[in-house]
């Protein structure tokens, strides 16, 4: 590196910058990866799972190599009552085929890092970035605790507090209802147990989804997934909604863990670890402005996450990639303005990153609105109905229907009997 | 479980000085005081006597929901410095 002065440099190790410096870097640009972290992974948690297909953009057949946990083949849904549930569950073989995988994200996004490295990213780890540096509303570089550095361009990646993106006007004040937050603890089980408990075969995984139980009537959702040995669970819930409950986090996700039908999953597992993070759930409406003069934000920076279809980490791989490609081209025609970068913009837009997020811009208020309907309507519909189906009792079955639809007409206005999915489907069909 | 056995789950190099800072006169004007519940880490705690807001800058993890929740846009957040702060081994 000549006079710290490289063509780019990316701030921030995790999914998106890598995979942006990784492809600038198979492009024969000298980009510089800074990460604040003392390895890639160090800062960074999540409740979820890389997606095969998205991954294996940029790292080819990483299974064969990567750290993975779990090959995910089996995909639930618990819909809570206060002590009862009904799941739902999708199974399917992975063989040859794979979908989802759990990581350990410590390991993971070290591995990645070090993908890069070898792959001809400069890599400079424990480097925190304070400032941007601009000359002529121009980003021409970045300052670090000890020194500074020159580049091109700079892509932002510093997750979803982004303080870069805010320093140059790119990003506002987040907004309290624009962000989950989540709380997750990694419960250490008997990989035998574990596998006994989720009915798995070896190395196959499970992802839930939990919805109701002491969630309900919250913006709010569970989630278990299966690691080799461990046991991520945790839930999201709205900013604005935990801050109107006026309750600790971790009493919340205490309560999760107690739900009977929660608990015979994790049983004398041991915590080893307990882990808090922001998501940015604001959708289509809460994406800042991505670029600006030799400067792009990608991943959760961005705000690019769609918390619909639970996708977030695929989401900013991508974003990276998309920005790494306008960035070859800008530095191929010597053009780092920001009309040269508004290309990145448009390959979002042409992307199923802003299609999808575009797709959805109106399902979180859907969802918002009918939230009773969905966490605590459905939950216990599902179960008085399957308790009425298998329980005999000597009530006659005439007098129990009749029960149970005067229950749906005195619970359920005459919308949320029309099932939610559809409705926000539709939602969604409109132009 | 409670929060301290949780949080000696995780591994925490301790910088000597904060990097959470509030300004307490505005901290004792705030009614609600969202950060003193929101934190999932219980960094916040108002000392009455005192009038000080305690900040156990120590055990945060790096969120950042304290700042965005305030309603008095009162703490200023940043990241701790290089080699400081929470260290995650499973994530």
């Amino acid at each position: 590196m000549k006079n710290n002065k490289v063509e780019i440099i990316v701030v921030g190790a995790g999914p998106a910058g890598v995979s942006a410096a990784i492809t600038l870097a198979r492009a024969g640009k000298k980009v510089l990866l800074v990460e604040r972290g003392d390895c890639a992974g160090d800062k960074n948690v999540f409740g979820g799972t890389i997606y095969a297909k998205q991954t294996a953009e940029i790292f080819p057949k990483f299974w064969e190599t990567a750290p993975i946990e779990r090959a995910i083949t089996e995909q639930k849904i618990f819909l809570l009552t206060d002590y009862n549930s009904t799941q739902i569950s999708y199974k399917y073989a992975s063989k040859g085929a794979y979908k989802a995988f759990t990581v350990n994200r410590s390991k993971w996004d070290k591995w990645c890092s070090q993908q890069a490295e070898k792959e001809g990213v400069y890599y400079a780890p424990k480097t925190l970035v304070n400032e941007l540096i601009l000359k002529d509303r121009n980003v021409i570089g970045i300052k670090t605790e000890f020194e500074e550095f020159y580049s091109d361009i700079v892509i932002i990646a510093d997750g979803v507090n982004s303080l870069l993106a805010k320093q140059i006007g790119l990003r506002k004040e987040i907004k309290d209802s624009d962000v989950s937050l989540s709380v997750k603890e990694v419960i250490k089980i008997n990989k035998e147990k574990l596998e006994d408990r989720f009915n798995l075969d070896e190395e196959d995984g499970c992802a839930c989804r939990i919805l109701g139980g002491p969630l309900r009537d919250k913006f709010a959702l569970g989630f278990m997934y299966t690691n080799k040995d461990t046991i991520s669970i945790g839930y999201s819930i709205s900013l604005d909604e935990i801050k109107k409950l006026k309750v600790k986090p971790y009493e919340l996700l205490d309560e999760l863990k107690a739900h009977p039908t929660v608990s015979a999953y994790i049983k004398n597992g041991e915590t080893i670890e307990y882990s808090s993070h922001l998501i940015p759930e604001g959708g289509y409406n809460a994406v800042p402005k991505l670029y600006d003069n030799g400067v792009m934000i990608i991943g959760d920076a961005a705000m690019l996450v769609n918390n619909i279809h639970f996708e977030g980490t695929n989401l900013a791989m991508l974003s990276g990639k998309l920005a790494a490609e306008t960035a070859i081209e800008a530095i191929n025609n010597k053009d780092y303005s920001k009309s040269s970068l508004s290309k990145y913009h448009t390959k979002l837009k042409e992307s199923i990153i802003l299609k999808d997020l575009k797709t959805h811009r109106n399902t979180i208020e859907v969802i918002k609105k009918n939230i009773h309907t969905l966490s605590s309507l459905y939950p216990e519909l599902a179960c008085e109905f399957l308790e009425i189906l298998t329980s005999a009792d000597g009530v006659e079955k005439k007098v129990k229907y009749r029960k149970f639809l005067k229950e749906i007409i005195k619970k359920g206005t005459i919308s949320s009997s029309i099932p939610l999915a559809i409705l926000a489907m539709e939602k969604c069909l409109k132009k | 479980m409670n929060i301290n056995e949780r949080l000696a789950t995780l591994k925490y190099n301790k910088d000597k000085e904060s990097h959470l800072t509030v300004d307490n006169d505005v901290c004792m004007r705030c009614n609600d005081k969202v950060c003193t519940y929101i934190c999932p880490a219980n960094v916040y705690e108002w000392n009455e006597q005192k009038c000080i807001m305690t900040i156990r800058y120590e055990n945060c993890l790096e969120c950042g929901a304290c700042k965005i929740a305030c309603e008095k846009k009162n703490i200023i957040w940043r990241y701790p410095n290089c080699e400081y702060g929470v260290k995650y081994k499973n994530g």
